[in-house]
């Protein structure tokens, strides 16, 4: 059997607008989640690669209805489970470019347990989380990157608790590409979102996406009077514990770009035994054993 | 009572004292001599310590179940001779290390096989050595030669060693002589068939089914019973070219079976009750977005954490229920080990042609359990139909309807990477484009026309499936309804109520959802007393078997407490059913051997 998955059509490499999906984002006017699905269309156009060869995988909320407003293979899952399908796409087909894309509650929250465990693993993914810091599609509740004392519908009196660091997080449990962008600044995300779908392992990237209706707290205008470019700080992103250092920072200043990146550790596919020597996808691979395996297994038996 | 060679070995002790190590050797002597096997171990949720007992029924046909009796006892503690020595009757022989056990009370004409282990081995502190020397001893009274269990031996340790080898083996032959010197053997020794057979564990059937229909993608988290398909599929994943992942949870499993599914690779996964529940979510996942995933649950006594050990069929309503909404999935239930292993290649050539999940029923008894095997019937090479899956560029170039309302509701299936056939596959509810319908215009006609074009898929399937027919005697006085893995067990009860002169028949039932209600009902239209076997307290199948066809049974025989059913306790239940004699309808066998 053939594996033809990388046929290109003949026609010129594509445009960002070639990327555009079948519907119109139902996003609210002003949401940051349209600058970042503008940056992922013009980073995979600027790579050369073609909509068949690109799987998204989401899970729910807001920016999880990504997948249907890009033009490219795509899962809409379930609430945070994004990561746990992906792996098994990219597992299943190492041959594909397997984005995950989600938010925070999505990502840090629910779906906590495989963002550990997927960045451990380092799979060859590329995960954009939209981080608004508050729940969105339920109306507005506190989210596990809510700042301590936001009022919320679900925290009246204000959240008592300390929000996730997904920065340090993500490095502490083995991501090998670790980013932080924002919505008001789509050249820094398309230079770190070409650099993660590059990246040979897990490569994340939360992303400020301000919640322009529920969250009147982290804004546009908060994240533009406090982000700074790691670029122009000299920061080396081989340096993890630098990159943990600047990623603590909130009050008064936010770093952005990438804080973090090994690409000494190999990713998962690239030590599965049974893709050893190039082999071809097992979604490829003919399903019948042969004779002589069968037998082998029956004469154990006896 | 049933003529030929028909005998059952128990091997007890502690957790830790190697009772799978002469269980092991037996099973292998036993299956090469191409006798039929069927071994159940009942044990604890512990590593060390607790009372483990493995009853290995050894036979000349097949055995169908574990049986009822114990004929020869092995005690490596004092525990096992005290709780079991009483199950001993006439004939029995009691296996022991008479340096430190001692029999008590026991039935007229018992053999006490006592062994001096220390002076035998002369080492009075190996442990394991009161375990070769049972089994010289078991060899003589099989009526064995010795050399059959030296070449046993040499095969089981061979790869720990010369030393190993002749330290076992001449510990073996001091328990072989000892017995020659002073017990009797059995006066019809075991005999031997012309064709040796296989042995597996129904766990081993599963994994095998699994690899024989060609799963590519298997994943797990690790959870008893169902354990032991992980490990097979470990074992013998680079071989196969099977990936093999252990995850960080069950949810996590079942999503990455989604997954890994839709690429185009088959892909299966087992688990337990717990773990099951968590993949509930996922398996509606797979319905939604039609894609094909084998989910095996091996039930064990629950609820919650229940009994980890122990066997149950209490996960049938979970089964027919997991996960929220109204779709179609496929249910089914095999009766043994062998219909384990044939049963996923039906699977899964039925889910890649519905584009659907399917729910495996295993349960404890089965995929615990170990079975002979006749090898020539192991077919590794099923009958592999993918359906209208698209893996390949075919020159089309769009428009590629994901969902394309079909006249059969099954819609050709591309999987990511295929040029032309670009789409999105969603949980939420969908057009036949893909394109969501949930969030901003809910159109009641297009969710209408989704919901009956994935209802459609399954029209044909009875002509698929075969459905169950009644087996046994025609105008019986008692029809036996049963599910999944009591088929055996009911099979040998009924031999024994045939034996008594009952005439006596019945319906096993495999697959379960969708339920060939017309047929099952026709078959016991007939019946002039009907009841229902199960594994269960609360008759889960009875309830579903009466929503699905409105046949009330006459009455019911459920066991609850952890253990199988042994033949004889479905014979007498049916006794007491027939005498009028169970108040309530349900009548409850007592377990005697208490594990």
């Amino acid at each position: 059997m053939t594996i033809e998955l990388r046929e290109q059509p003949l026609a010129a490499p594509l445009k960002a607008k070639d990327f555009k999906g079948k519907v119109d984002p139902d996003w609210c006017p002003g949401c940051g989640d349209f600058a970042l699905l503008r940056a992922t269309q013009m980073s995979v156009a600027e790579l050369g690669l073609f909509p068949h060869q690109i799987v998204c995988v989401s899970g729910i909320g807001c920016s999880s209805n990504f997948p249907g407003y890009f033009n490219a293979y795509g899962m809409h899952t379930l609430h945070g489970r994004a990561l746990a399908v992906a792996t098994g796409v990219k597992m299943a087909n190492q041959t594909l470019t397997v984005l995950a894309t989600g938010g925070d509650g999505d990502g840090y929250g629910i779906g906590g347990n495989h963002f550990t465990h997927t960045a451990r693993r380092n799979v060859d993914l590329t995960y954009l989380v939209m981080n608004n810091q508050i729940y969105g599609l339920t109306t507005g509740q506190v989210s596990p990157s809510s700042s301590v004392g936001m009022k919320t519908k679900s925290t009246p009196f204000g959240n008592i608790e300390r929000p996730i660091n997904p920065i340090t997080s993500a490095i502490m449990n083995g991501a090998t590409y670790v980013g932080r962008g924002f919505s008001g600044n789509i050249k820094q995300l398309v230079r770190l979102i070409k650099g993660a779908i590059e990246h040979p392992g897990f490569a994340v990237i939360d992303v400020f996406s301000p919640c322009v209706t529920f969250n009147r707290d982290n804004t546009y205008d908060f994240f533009r009077q406090r982000v700074s470019p790691l670029e122009d700080e000299g920061h080396d992103p081989s340096d993890w514990k630098s990159a943990c250092e600047r990623a603590m920072e909130w009050d008064e200043r936010i770093y952005t770009g990438l804080f973090y990146q090994d690409q000494n550790v190999p990713s998962l596919h690239a030590l599965e035994p049974i893709l050893e020597g190039g082999a071809p996808p097992v979604s490829h691979v003919p399903e019948a054993i042969t004779q002589e395996q069968r037998d082998r297994i029956v004469r154990r038996m006896m | 009572m049933s003529q030929g060679f028909d005998f059952s070995i128990a091997i007890g002790g502690a957790a830790g004292q190697g009772i799978a190590t002469p269980g092991n050797i037996l099973a292998r002597m036993f299956v090469r001599r191409g006798l039929h096997l069927n071994a159940y171990n009942a044990y604890q949720s512990i590593i060390r310590g607790g009372h483990i007992f493995l009853t290995m029924r050894v036979r000349d046909r097949e055995a169908p179940s574990h049986g009822d009796r114990i004929d020869l006892l092995l005690c490596l503690n004092q525990d096992t001779m005290t709780r079991h020595l009483r199950h001993l009757g006439a004939g029995g022989y009691a296996v022991y290390n008479a340096d430190n056990v001692t029999p008590g009370e026991h039935q007229d004409g018992v053999h006490l096989c006592g062994m001096p282990v220390g002076e035998l081995t002369g080492d009075a502190k190996n442990k394991l050595a009161q375990n070769t020397a049972a089994l010289g001893v078991i060899a003589h009274v099989l009526g064995l030669d010795f050399e059959v269990l030296e070449s046993a031996l040499t095969l089981q340790f061979q790869r720990k060693g010369e030393a190993v080898v002749s330290s076992n083996v001449a510990v073996a032959r001091a328990g072989y002589e000892f017995s020659s010197a002073n017990f009797t053997p059995l006066a019809d020794p075991l005999p031997e068939n012309p064709e040796p057979l296989a042995v597996w564990t129904g766990n081993d059937a599963l994994a095998m089914g699994g690899a024989a229909a060609g799963v590519k993608f298997y994943c797990a988290y690790p959870m008893s019973p169902s354990t032991g398909v992980l490990h097979w599929m470990a074992k013998n994943a680079r071989e196969l070219g099977i990936m093999v992942r252990q995850v960080e949870d069950e949810i996590g499993v079942a999503n990455m079976a989604v997954g890994a599914a839709h690429t185009g690779a088959r892909t299966m996964c087992a688990t337990s009750g717990g773990g099951f529940a968590l993949m509930t979510e996922a398996i509606g996942s797979a319905a939604m977005m039609e894609i094909p995933v084998c989910f095996i649950n091996v039930m064990r006594a629950g609820p919650s954490t229940g009994v980890p050990t122990k066997t149950e069929q209490g996960d049938l309503w979970q089964a027919l229920g997991a996960s929220q909404g109204d779709f179609e999935r496929i249910v089914v239930a095999p009766k043994d080990a062998h219909d384990a292993f044939n049963c996923i290649g039906e699977v899964f050539n039925l889910i890649d042609r519905y584009q659907c999940p399917a729910i495996v029923l295993s349960d404890l008894l089965i995929s615990e359990g170990t079975f002979s095997v006749p090898p020539k019937e192991i077919d590794m090479s099923p009958p592999i139909e993918r359906g209208k899956l698209i893996r390949e560029a075919n020159g089309d170039s769009g428009p590629y309807n994901r969902y394309l309302d079909t006249e059969d509701g099954i819609s050709p299936r591309a999987v990511p990477g295929v040029p032309g056939h670009v789409h999105v596959v969603a949980t939420d509810e969908h057009d036949e484009e893909g394109i969501l319908i949930s969030d901003e215009f809910t159109n009641p006609i297009k969710r209408r026309q989704m919901v009956e074009k994935r209802a459609r898929k399954l029209d044909d399937y009875f002509s698929r499936v075969p459905a169950p027919e009644i087996e046994g005697d025609e105008d019986a006085e008692v029809t036996l309804v049963g599910w999944g893995s009591t088929a055996g067990v009911i099979e040998e009860a009924m031999e024994q109520l045939q034996a008594d002169g009952v005439k006596v028949n019945r319906v096993a039932v495999k697959w379960i959802l969708p339920f060939h209600g017309e047929a099952v009902a026709e078959a016991i239209s007939g019946a002039r007393k009907t009841l229902i076997i199960e594994n269960n307290h609360s008759g889960q199948f009875h309830r579903f078997l009466r929503g699905e066809t409105g046949i009330t049974a006459d009455g019911h025989i459920r066991k609850y407490d952890g253990e199988p059913f042994m033949p004889h306790h479905i014979a007498d239940g049916v006794r007491a059913h027939l005498a009028g004699d169970v108040p309530g309808g349900v009548f409850v066998p007592d377990q005697e051997i208490i594990v």
